[in-house]
């Protein structure tokens, strides 16, 4: 459920692209109407339609007039890029900085990586 | 059918206590707004004015642009349900159906049997024996069948359970989505209603505090936490609203929108930023005003 500690059209969104990422929107799927979403989760219909309307201008869902909002079938690999590009700023730096932090050399880091990318291998 | 709702400089005084101190907003009407303010503040003063329960010392408060005050077109598309109902005194709960049958020109009876049922309050008995929940049950169930353009609650959900509040927003919103008007709902569970709201007004000592989208509102408080000497800085000229310190540690509470430059400054100092909720924003939003006067 939504919390009231940042925008709700933004949790909506971001939990929209969520799914969309993990597989459990396909392409081209219909996603529930604005009037099902906000009665769903007793949230304010304007609410569910500004995080629709969010996702229909990133280009994650598109509109069939008089039918409903789909997910476009390219969204999940422009997310997957979006995340990736993304990835070494949110996920590895602040990674190393922990390291630093609390006195793990990167050697370690690396060879746990490397031992991943073994195991991957097999 | 939607309608606007207006006020300009609404005064109303009780002796020499002033309810409502030159209250002036302006709601467009169609949406789902939320009242909010600390006890004493003129939530219900402010309703009982629009649904001219009560007159107005000074001002004026418009319904569809036009006075509400002793003006039936007007009042009879207004309907105030007040904490623990309106029902008491007219004897049970299908009397009171009858009333509302005549008084408003949108009644659904059968939608308000179908919600009596829902929160399984007898028709038959007296009101004035049923419990505070069931009361106020009964009165959220004249406020949603009503289908009044203006509908305000006040508090409506005195009494009334958990589950029976989630049945109501439930029915609030099933019925807004599919008979859109202007609902007013002034509340204390801030944290348990305010994904209702499409906008909110925060009202303190007769004033408002500010109108705003809720959504916006909600990104509007951004809490810095690190160093004292280094939160000092960052936050110098900034709207702080609230304080918490731990040895060294301060948490200050900004308000106000933060761009991306400034938070990148923020993290690069080595200072946290984390959201605020709306509820501890509306604490310190009406704490404020209490200090400054």
């Amino acid at each position: 459920m939504f919390d009231d500690r940042s925008p709700i059209y933004r949790q909506i969104a971001d939990q929209i692209k969520a799914d969309v990422l993990s597989g459990v929107l396909d392409g081209d799927e219909q996603v529930m109407s604005t009037n099902q979403y906000a009665a769903f989760y007793r949230i304010n219909p304007a609410t569910a339609a500004k995080a629709f309307q969010q996702l229909v201008d990133e280009g994650v869902l598109y509109k069939k007039r008089g039918i409903g909002m789909f997910v476009s079938p390219t969204a999940r690999e422009a997310l997957r890029d979006d995340r990736r590009k993304s990835f070494f700023a949110d996920v590895v730096d602040p990674m190393v900085a922990e390291a630093r932090a609390i006195g793990i050399p990167l050697d370690e880091v690396v060879a746990r990586i490397s031992g991943h990318a073994k195991e991957e291998g097999r | 059918m939607t309608l606007s709702i207006e006020t300009e400089a609404l005064r109303l005084d009780y002796g020499s206590t002033k309810a409502l101190d030159g209250l002036t907003f302006s709601l467009g009407g169609g949406k789902i707004y939320g009242l909010l303010g600390r006890n004493g503040s003129g939530k219900t003063s402010l309703l009982t004015i629009l649904a001219a329960f009560r007159k107005a010392t000074a001002g004026r408060a418009l319904v569809g642009g036009r006075p509400v005050w002793e003006n039936a077109p007007v009042t009879s598309q207004v309907c105030l349900i007040r904490e623990a109902g309106e029902a008491a005194g007219v004897g049970t709960a299908d009397d009171a159906f009858y009333f509302a049958e005549a008084l408003r020109p949108n009644w659904d009876g059968e939608y308000a049997a179908r919600l009596l049922d829902r929160f399984e309050v007898p028709r038959g008995k007296n009101v004035e024996q049923l419990s505070l929940g069931k009361r106020s049950a009964l009165g959220v169930t004249l406020g949603l069948a009503s289908r009044a353009p203006v509908t305000m609650f006040d508090e409506s959900y005195l009494g009334m359970d958990a589950p029976s509040r989630y049945a109501f927003y439930e029915e609030l919103l099933a019925d807004f989505m599919a008979n859109p008007r202007t609902v007013i709902m002034s509340t204390h569970l801030i944290e348990e209603v305010n994904a209702l709201f499409e906008e909110v007004l925060i009202i303190d000592r007769g004033r408002l505090v500010l109108q705003e989208d809720t959504d916006t509102l909600r990104s509007r408080g951004v809490s810095v936490t690190g160093p004292e000497e280094v939160v000092d800085r960052f936050v110098a000229g900034l709207t702080v609203l609230g304080d918490k310190r731990l040895g060294r540690t301060r948490s200050a509470m900004v308000y106000g929108e933060m761009g991306e430059t400034e938070r990148r400054k923020a993290v690069e100092a080595g200072l946290e930023l984390g959201p605020v909720a709306l509820q501890d924003l509306f604490v310190h939003l009406t704490a404020k005003t209490e200090e400054a006067e």
